[in-house]
């Protein structure tokens, strides 16, 4: 079995009587694509939460690319890349200030931004794109772009939130491609999204459902346990008896 | 003559061209709808359409009333659902029904036969402040108050958008259900499996539509032998697949890569070259939606 990435034992985080997440445990490994989903409301956002050390558990154990989620949030909080709904560049700064914008707020030193820019641009082929106002690239630039820079500091592990929501399908699949460029060379990818044909692409997927985490394996084979024709239908059986909304 | 009727409707926002020469009719009683991605043209389109904007150029009717002189009179008649919440937040529930009933002139049990079967679902908080409902709930409250003058075509701006698969779901048959009660329905949705919910779609992109056809027929356009593929190494797969011969394309697709095959392909050429990857499967498959939405945003 492959490196452990990502390891939450019996994770719980409580708000006076509610307990937004409930005992959660499973292990992600090491260029893995693996899928968070839930209903609105089942504690996906706290979960998250904590796996990139913006909160701390009520109890449990786990760590997040070797940080301790109990006591090290802020070392998480540098080891891991973070991309949220499409992108989160600054549109008027060019490619180059962005990505040395990141590098800077991950710590990384002006000698290594130089080295790690010119890296990242030689890698999308940008090089000629430099000077450019990332406002003014096309979606799939700017996407390629921002996963590229949530990896400016070699995370192994990058988070990305609902990465394709309402973009066309052919950008779609250009970062898809990505994703898969980037998880066989061993970054581990963590996706939470609303949407199924998103958790299509992963590797495995976890359905959490009032707290708890009630399904996880291959999209493949949680179709077959559930009789179902697509994640889609996996997940409405799922979430349909949920008891809690948003 | 149709419901809504557009022909060569065009709106620019300075150099920006949000609409680009629009021509499509929608069917009394139908469930129409618009499928492309953010950038689109939908939203511009919605507003256009509910007299919201004016045109550049083009014209375009509902019930036969002009968007541009009788928009008064179309007003009356369109309930409109925009893609963000625009219910007044610190009125309750019941008090956001008895204002837009009251802005149309009418009573909320004037048309609680057709608002009922989706605001029983949220009479029990009706109470509550609109702003603090889960989206779901407050989706079911815009679309009651949307419903609330009993119009004779409702536009639906992105209803799913943010909201997770069980409520998608069931905004999805409440529509159905409507449209059993003879409104048309136009809506937009950057979800391509929604397509199949529609009874005919037009596929939009960059201001412009790409395609228009029952769900069924739009995919029976494609004419392209279509395969999928998987390995255990999905991006190496994808690169090798590329490099045969007879490959026209190959694409991520879901838990599988779609291939396009040309005259030249070869089913056991292709396993034959890529044997070394392991846990290799192709068989034939049909195409979706997103199939044709790519094949016609390349032409």
């Amino acid at each position: 079995m492959s490196k452990t990435v990502i390891s939450v034992r019996n994770l719980t985080k409580r708000f006076g009587n509610f307990t937004a997440v409930n005992n959660i445990s499973f292990d992600v490994y090491r260029g893995e694509i693996f899928g968070f989903l839930g209903a609105n409301g089942a504690g996906k956002t706290t979960a998250m939460r904590m796996l990139c050390g913006l909160s701390y558990p009520t109890s449990g154990s786990g760590t997040v690319a070797g940080f301790d989620i109990t006591r090290e949030g802020e070392m998480i909080k540098r080891h891991i890349g973070y991309m949220s709904q499409r992108f989160s560049l600054y549109n008027d700064l060019t490619v180059g200030e962005n990505i040395k914008l990141f590098a800077a707020i991950y710590g990384l030193s002006k000698q290594n931004t130089g080295k790690r820019t010119d890296e990242l641009l030689d890698r999308l082929n940008f090089s000629s794109e430099r000077n450019t106002l990332v406002g003014s690239l096309p979606l799939g630039w700017k996407q390629k772009l921002a996963f590229a820079i949530a990896t400016v500091h070699r995370p192994e592990v990058v988070f990305l939130d609902e990465p394709t929501s309402g973009v066309d399908p052919i950008t779609r699949r250009q970062f898809w491609e990505m994703i898969y460029e980037a998880a066989e060379g061993g970054t581990t990818i963590f996706v939470t999204t609303h949407y199924m044909d998103e958790a299509e692409y992963c590797s495995r997927v976890s359905i959490m459902v009032d707290g708890e985490v009630r399904a996880l394996d291959t999209p493949a084979r949680l179709q077959q346990q559930f009789a179902a024709e697509s994640m889609n239908e996996v997940f409405r059986t799922l979430a349909r008896d949920a008891e809690r909304g948003e | 003559m149709d419901v809504i009727e557009v022909s060569g409707l065009s709106k620019s926002f300075g150099k920006v061209k949000a609409l680009d020469s629009v021509s499509f009719s929608v069917k009394r009683g139908e469930l129409f709808g618009l499928i492309g991605p953010d950038g689109a043209g939908k939203t511009t389109l919605f507003r256009l359409l509910t007299t919201l904007l004016n045109p550049g150029t083009g014209t375009a009717s509902i019930d036969g009333l002009d968007i541009i002189k009788d928009y008064l009179k179309i007003r009356s008649r369109v309930g409109y659902m925009p893609g963000r919440f625009s219910l007044y937040p610190d009125l309750t529930v019941e008090e956001n029904l008895i204002f837009f009933a009251s802005l149309f002139g009418v009573k909320v049990e004037d048309s609680y036969d057709l608002v009922a079967p989706i605001y029983k679902q949220i009479e029990p908080f009706r109470t509550r402040q609109a702003g603090k409902l889960s989206g779901g709930m407050k989706q079911k409250l815009a679309l009651s108050c949307a419903l609330i003058h009993h119009p004779s075509v409702l536009f639906l701006d992105e209803p799913t958008t943010g909201i997770d698969a069980v409520s998608r779901g069931e905004l999805w048959d409440m529509l159905q259900k409507l449209k059993e009660k003879g409104i048309t329905i136009l809506v937009s949705t950057p979800y391509m499996d929604e397509a199949s919910l529609c009874d005919r779609i037009a596929l939009c992109n960059e201001g412009r539509i790409l395609g228009i056809d029952s769900p069924q027929g739009i995919v029976e356009k494609f004419n392209l032998k279509l395969y999928a593929i998987r390995a255990d190494n999905m991006f190496t797969l994808l690169e090798a697949a590329r490099q045969v011969e007879g490959v026209a394309e190959c694409y991520p697709f879901g838990q599988t890569h779609h291939l396009i095959a040309d005259e030249k392909f070869d089913i056991h050429r292709f396993t034959e070259q890529l044997e070394a990857l392991s846990n290799l499967t192709i068989k034939p498959t049909k195409p979706a939606i997103e199939d044709v939405f790519i094949k016609l945003m390349k032409q």
